[in-house]
Formats: C-alpha cells, structure tokens, sequence
C-alpha cells in the first residue's frame, strides 16, 4: 500500500529550508501574500485586526497593512458581508471572516439573496469577487452556536463556490486562489486543523481549488470525506490497513463545484464508498454525495454508500461533542455493516 | 396591540419646506437654513416630473393589461424620486429600493433595462456600472449596506464619490437598515440615506411600523445629522439632499434624510389599498401633489408658460408611446443563457445542464414540427 504524501508540494521543496506550519499560519500567510500582490485585497471583519482574529489567522497583518487595508468592523455579520459586496461593486476584493460557523447566519441573507446572485442577475456585468471565511466544524470544545457545520447551506446555493482545505499546503493554496477567483467564494476553514502543522515551505501550489485529490491510496473502500473528516478518514485507513482492508480516501476540497470525475474514478476502482462529515447526516452534503455517485457510478457499487456522519440533534455541548463526531470506531463499524 | 403615543422624545413636528401647498416660497424657520435651488435645475427637476410621471402611470396601466409580471408605482413620489438623482454627480451610484423605477429612468436608464425586472424577462438588463445604479433591490434595506460598502471603497481609494439608497417606511425596521446607518457612520462612509416615507408599508401604517413620530429621529442615535423633509416638495428635497451630497463628498460622513410623502397608487398591481385606507386620506394627499407644485412656483416666477408645458407634456406622450410599443413587443429571450452568467468560471454542471435543456429545446421544436 502506498501512502501518498498528504503535502506533495513540500516534496519540492529543499529539506533544509522547510518548517512546521500551521494551518492557521499557512491562512495568514495567502492572506498577507495576496495582500502584498494585489492592493485591493482588504480584509474585514470581528477582531481580525489588532487582536489578529480568535484564532489568529489574520495576526500582524493590521500592522503590516495598516488601516485602509485591515481592520475590525462592527459586530455584525449582515453589515459585514453586505459591505463586502459594496466593495467588490466598486472594485476591491475583500475577504472577509464570519470568527464562528453560527455566527455566518445573520449574513445568510446577505450571502444567498446577494453574494451568489449578483453576477448572474446583472448577466455577468457585476462580479463580486468576495472571500467569506468560515470557521468552521466542531472538535474543540467550543460552547454552543460554535461548532455548527453550515456547508450544506452554501453549497445548495447556486453561484456560490464552497471550499474547505484539511491541511496547511492546500489551506495556503486553496485561499490565495479563492482571493484572485471572480466568484464568491464561501472558504470554510475546519477549526479543529488549525493547530496542525506540516513540514513546508510557503508559497505552496497544490491543485486548483475546485478539484478533489486522492491523499491515501486503496483497493477495497473509498472514503470520501472534506475538513475535519480527511483527518477521520486517513486514520480509520490506517488502522483498517492492520485488518487488510485496503482504503482510498478522497479529500474533496470543493463541496461547490463537486469533482465527479476524481470521485467516481475511485469509487469504479474500489466498488465500495462512505462518506464522512460531521454535519447531521439528515439532508446533509453526504446525501448529495450518494445521489451523485449512485447516477454515475452504479454498476461498479458492490454495496450501498454509507454516510458516516453527526447525529441529526443540535451541535451539543462540549462535554457531549465526543459522542457526537464521527471517529475511527464509528466509520470501521459502518464499513463492517456491508457483506464483504 | 394598540396604536398608542409615539415617544415623548420624538415629538411631531413640521418638516423642513421651501415651497408650501400653493407653491409659494417658504422663508424663515421652516426652510431651516436651506436657500431655494436655482430656477433652471427646479425646471429641470419639473420636466423630469412630468416625464416619469407619466411612464409611471403608463406602466401602471400596461401592467393592468398584463404586459408586465407586477410593477410598484411611485406616483406622488415624484419629488423625492428627482431630487435624489439630480443630487448626485455623474460618478456617484443610487441604490434603489424596489419603489425607485422611475429614478433609474431619470438617472439615463433606457425603459427597457429600468423595466426588465418587473416585465420579467430578466432579474436585472442595464450595466450597473454604465449609470453607476445598483439593480434594484427586493429584500427590504439590504442595499443599504451594499451602498456604504461601495462608498467606503470609494474612500479608500481616494475618489471623490457618494452613494445615495433610496429606503421605504418599511424599510426602516430591518436589521440591515439599523446595521447600514451603524456602518456609515462608524467608518464615515460618504453615503446618503433617504427614507421615503409614503405612510404604508404595503397596508401597514407607520404606528405599527415605529413607536416614532419620525424615522430620522434614530439619526442622532447613530451619529449623523438627519433632516426630516416634506418629500412633496422637489426644491426642499433637491437642498436637503444635495448638501447632505456634498457634505459627504467633503469628507462629512453619512446623513439620514426622511422625505414624508404618500403613496398614491396600490403598492403593486396585485394590492387592494381600499382594505386600509380611506378614499379621503388619498384625496387629501393628491391634493398636495408634488408637481402642481412645483408647477405653480415655476409659473409664478415666470420659468414655464403654457407653450414649454406643452412641450414637456409632448416629450411625457413620446415617452409613453416608446414605452408602450415596446412592452406590447414579446421579448426576444434565449433560455440557454439562463445558464452563463451564474458564475465567471467555467462549470462542469453548467455546462451538462444547458446541453440538456438544448436538447429539451429541440426536442419540443421537433415534436411542434410533428
């Protein structure tokens, strides 16, 4: 079994010249990067400047930029993604951050009614080129209305693309290509990877944003998982390895636009899919999934595709969350549900 | 619920004037300070009156007979309408509520792109950034933020524009509009509000809107000067507004401007205004109509006779001819581009889906040959 390098960018680069980078880094880095390039990139939103944001994605950037390029809003996330598209209309590109998953909702209005219809009500004749980060997914340890998983949202949303890196390389690659897209881009930064690092060396290029990429190889099962799940997934790989099961795992990366082609290729090749997230699986992103690959790939199913998922109950409260999250245990258990 | 007092800091009281009912200048306190615009721009706001007046009842009447999917008229509101787009500069932007056809009109849009959304062809057919007008706006104070975020752009790149948002009574009870004067004034963002206030929101009156007398009442609440105007008169509505223009442009941040005013006609077609609201209140109200107004004025002082009357009243017919023929034409439209603007990067599914709705296409032109 080959185990294919969650970071092939770092590969290039010189072992001497690498260093740990977070997650979180590695977003503050394409932000300060595409800042430097381009002068119309500003970034907005609670606590992104002086304090350099809860999770400090945005750290330093108000002192390197000053002002008229970063700095903190009002408390309002309506307000802060309705100016962003005002911005845009003029010109600029923003990016801006909604701090929590829940706390987008004031803005859902602003976001399916304005930023994803915009370009196609005006015929194309107002883009708005706007970046909103999401923080996004529970795992740690966040009180209520701060570990809701919103993504299904956004991505039935027609004119939105909705992005989610699970790692630092394609986090750093992934945004900067988010900035200098045309379309809204709805960036959800899975909040339990923040802290993860990995051995690169920035500016990192993996594939483009909307395409999904396969980080474990396999023959028997594909996982096909986004965010926080790739982490679940490579795991239960790993220790399904040790009972000769053999899984692929595919980090989708886009949920909008979806990478039929990448995924369907190794759900032909495998026979076996399961999907993974944290959302509730009731109506969640993991129905489209099996929809999609059930009309593409049908015949090469050997079994039913398994979502693998939250429980369909409000994100619970921290103490609770454990029971909640899909873990190894939960996803070898599913694959155990099938006739081998 | 009951209708009970407005709020003992928010005392009813008369709204600033330089025209009264008759048409005779108004001096000393009630003018508060705002001199009379010039005869010239004044004739000018009345021709461009009498123009969209009359589209706007010829468009009422096309969408009686069903040549348009609905329509929200603005008669009576013409002064505000004027005034709001006269104010502005040419590289300034208006941001319309769904009310403000007849300003995109006035501000250069062709009948065609101004009534694309209403005769449904196309949720918007005009380059916003051509006449520097938003497309119009549905869900209610949403705009507003989109107007101080384009003029807070403005800033930081150091060009010298104003927004302006046009807003209902409605309107002003969204948590976008709250959110919108708290931005403006929070970054000083050079934008101008004007509250439109015709009395009803569709069939809800003011009492149930706000426990206010007046709306601009919240401005000082937000930090910018509001100036509460009879929205009938075009020349206090074309001063209030166009200093409240320049003070932004100048660096003077956002105001809150309410024009009290009526609406004439039913909200849209599909409203019945009889269920709410006395034929008397709407005789009282006609009865002060912005354009015999601003008629007598410009009479009194010798700036239109009965022959440039004629003329505008000719110039109104043309319009009306123009805009009747072409919405008595079925628009050329092509489904198929219903898939190519939805994004600016090429979609696999996009791609898949027009091909299907191609062959739908097709397939029903092969089976109508049948």
């Amino acid at each position: 079994m080959t185990l294919i390098d969650e970071n092939p960018a770092a590969v290039a680069s010189a072992p001497a010249r690498t260093k740990p980078v977070t997650m979180a880094a590695a977003l503050g880095a394409a932000l300060r990067d595409a800042m430097a390039e381009d002068p119309d990139v500003v970034v907005f939103g609670e606590d992104i400047g002086t304090l350099g944001g809860v999770f400090r994605v945005t750290d330093g950037l108000a002192a390197q930029f000053g002002d008229g390029r970063v700095w903190d809003s009002p408390a309002a996330e309506s307000g802060i993604v309705g100016t962003a598209i005002g911005m845009a209309e003029y010109g600029l590109r923003p990016v801006v951050e909604m701090q929590f998953d829940a706390f987008s909702y004031p803005a859902f209005q602003q976001i399916t009614s304005h930023l994803a219809k915009m370009g196609s009500r005006t015929k194309g004749r107002m883009r708005l080129p706007v970046v909103v980060r999401i923080p996004c997914a529970g795992g740690i340890g966040g009180i209520e209305h701060h570990s809701d998983s919103s993504e299904a949202y956004w991505a039935a949303t027609p004119g939105l693309t909705v992005v989610m890196p699970s790692n630092p390389t394609d986090a750093y690659s992934m945004l900067r290509e988010a900035i200098a897209c045309d379309d809204p881009v709805i960036f959800m930064e899975p909040k339990s990877r923040y802290w993860m690092s990995e051995q690169i060396d920035l500016p990192v290029h993996s594939l483009p944003m909307t395409r999904a990429r396969v980080a474990r190889i396999g023959t028997d099962v594909t996982l096909i998982a986004y965010g926080s799940g790739v982490k679940v997934a490579l795991d239960a790989a790993e220790a399904a390895a040790e009972e000769e099961l053999s899984i692929e795992v595919v980090d989708l990366r886009s949920l909008s636009p979806f990478d039929d082609e990448t995924v369907c290729a190794s759900v032909r090749k495998t026979g076996r899919a399961a999907v993974i997230h944290e959302a509730a699986g009731f109506g969640g992103f993991g129905a489209e999934v099996a929809a999609r690959v059930t009309e593409r790939a049908f015949f090469s199913l050997e079994a039913p595709i398994l979502r693998i998922t939250g429980f369909d109950i409000p994100f619970p409260a921290p103490k609770l969350e454990q029971y909640n999250l899909p873990n190894v245990e939960r996803v070898l258990a599913a694959l155990d549900t099938w006739e081998w | 619920m009951t209708d009970s007092d407005v709020f003992v800091g928010s005392a009813a009281r008369a709204p600033i004037r330089l025209l009264d009912e008759s048409g005779s200048p108004v001096v000393g306190e009630q003018a508060a300070g705002f001199g009379m615009p010039s005869a010239e721009l004044l004739l000018k706001m009345y021709r461009q009156m009498v123009l969209v007046r009359r589209f706007d009842v010829q468009v009422t009447t096309l969408t009686r007979q069903g040549r348009l999917a609905t329509y929200a008229p603005a008669l009576g509101q013409e002064a505000c309408e004027i005034a709001g787009v006269e104010a502005l500069a040419p590289q300034d932007w208006l941001f319309p509520s769904h009310r403000d056809t007849v300003a995109m009109l006035a501000r250069g849009i062709p009948p065609q792109g101004a009534l694309a959304f209403f005769r449904g062809e196309w949720h918007s057919d005009f380059d916003p950034k051509q006449y520097r007008v938003a497309p119009l706006t549905v869900p209610l104070a949403t705009h507003l933020l989109h107007a101080v975020g384009l003029a807070t752009a403005a800033k930081l790149k150091g060009d010298p524009v104003v927004s302006l948002g046009f807003l209902g009574d409605g309107a002003t009870s969204e948590g976008d509009a709250h959110e919108a004067f708290n931005f403006a004034t929070t970054w000083q963002s050079p934008t101008v509000f004007v509250i439109q206030n015709n009395q009803y929101a569709i069939s809800v009156p003011l009492a149930r809107q706000s426990h206010l007398a007046h709306f601009v009442d919240r401005a000082a609440g937000y930090g910018m000067p509001g100036y509460l105007v009879d929205g009938n008169d075009a020349a206090a509505m074309y001063a209030v507004i166009s200093s409240a223009v320049e003070r932004a442009r100048e660096g003077g941040g956002p105001t809150l401007i309410e024009g009290v005013t009526y609406r004439v006609e039913a909200h849209t077609n599909s409203d019945d205004p009889t269920r709410y609201r006395t034929a008397a209140e709407v005789d009282a109200w006609r009865a002060r109509d912005p354009l015999t107004r601003l008629e007598r004025y410009l009479r009194a002082a010798g700036e239109l006779d009965d022959e440039l009357a004629e003329r505008f009243a000719l110039e109104a017919e043309d319009l009306a001819a123009r805009t009747r023929e072409l919405m008595n034409t079925e628009p050329v439209l092509d489904p198929l581009e219903l898939f190519d603007h939805v994004y600016a990067a090429e979609r696999p599914a996009m791609a898949e889906q027009r091909a299907l709705l191609e062959r739908e296409l097709t397939d029903t032109q092969a089976g109508a040959q049948r």
